[in-house]
């Protein structure tokens, strides 16, 4: 399935969920906001939101400072 | 025809020119300002003409002082920025700047949280005094505010921002700025504040500590309505401090993006 990760495509095998995709990144969950098709995606559905072809996903990854 | 001499409607006959009005209605002004811009040699004037008169160092009267802050402002900007709400999430290195940034653009109203109170650690990089040690934040920089613009409205919320009270706490900012320190509690506040206004922008900063070059702070828009503004990867951790500089570029970045937002313009 292809699907538009931070605005590069990609191809992916289904069936993936988000919070599957993110440890394949090896990201820290509480450190991330994630939007799945330009809607926020509360990190408690992470594990049961499936990644579907033509979706689009923005993955944000915080660092600390301010 | 109509011109306006320190936002008072006068009416003057054709042609009139600007040293006659100074001559007229304020002898002693040295600086002149007209649609603007200072203005160094006489000129004439036009109908809707908006000229301010100054004397140099003298304390204006609370009534010509907003207008005086005003005249510095592209004409129209001013009354589109007066009529906006800004929410700050966070008054340390980044909102304390962001908030000074948007009071002296004459931002109508502020909405700043923040749980922490003014340490000695602060003073490399926020808008704070040494004699402000141990006062909370949110209280120190409304008094900062009202110094630098009295005409801004600041609401504060002393206490920490959490998913149950950040829609409550900023029910009424038409734009938030995401001004947290932690990395967690960024990605808390962007998915709380998304997950209740989604139709609000938002603009979070990541990735702005050290002495790394300037230009790889940028401003991008992840979203529809989601401002991301650093370099992304520089986090603070031993070796690479947060300081003045570098997150004063981010935080004037923030709101630059505010202000863009607000003129309707594109904000990256």
């Amino acid at each position: 399935m292809k699907i538009k990760i931070n605005g590069e495509p990609r191809d992916l095998s289904p069936p993936l969920t988000v919070a599957e995709y993110l440890a394949t990144l090896g990201l820290e969950v509480e450190r991330v906001a994630v939007e799945h098709n330009h809607r926020i995606l509360p990190r408690e559905n992470f594990a049961e939101a499936q990644l579907a072809d033509g979706d689009t996903l923005e993955i944000i990854q915080f660092v600390g400072g301010g | 025809m109509t011109v306006w001499i320190n936002e008072q409607p006068r009416e003057l006959p054709v042609g009139t020119r600007l040293f006659a009005v100074r001559d007229l209605c304020k002898p002693e002004a040295d600086v002149l300002i007209v649609n603007g811009f200072p203005a160094t040699s006489d000129q004439p004037l036009r109908d809707q003409d908006r000229v301010v008169l100054i004397r140099r160092g003298e304390r204006p009267s609370a009534g010509e002082l907003e207008a005086l802050m005003a005249a510095r402002h592209t004409p129209g900007v001013h009354e589109r920025v007066k009529g906006a709400s800004v929410g700050i999430a966070g008054a340390g290195g980044l909102g304390s700047a962001v908030a000074v940034a948007l009071a002296r653009i004459g931002v109508g109203r502020l909405i700043i949280a923040d749980f922490d109170v003014v340490e000695p650690s602060n003073l490399n990089r926020q808008q704070y005094f040494v004699d402000q040690i141990g006062l909370p934040k949110v209280e120190a920089l409304r008094d900062n505010l009202a110094r630098i613009n009295p005409y801004v409205k600041v609401d504060i919320f002393n206490g920490r921002l959490t998913p149950e009270n950040i829609p409550t706490v900023f029910a009424e900012a038409r734009i938030l700025v995401e001004a947290f320190d932690a990395a967690a509690q960024k990605a808390m506040l962007v998915e709380s504040f998304r997950r209740h206004f989604p139709e609000r922008p938002l603009v979070a900063a990541s990735g702005l500590a050290g002495y790394q070059p300037s230009n790889t702070v940028v401003t991008r828009r992840v979203g529809a309505q989601l401002v991301l503004v650093g370099d992304g990867q520089s986090a603070a951790r031993p070796g690479e401090g947060l300081m003045a500089p570098r997150v004063g570029i981010a935080a004037h970045h923030q709101a630059n993006a505010v202000l863009r937002l607000l003129l309707g313009e594109e904000p990256q």
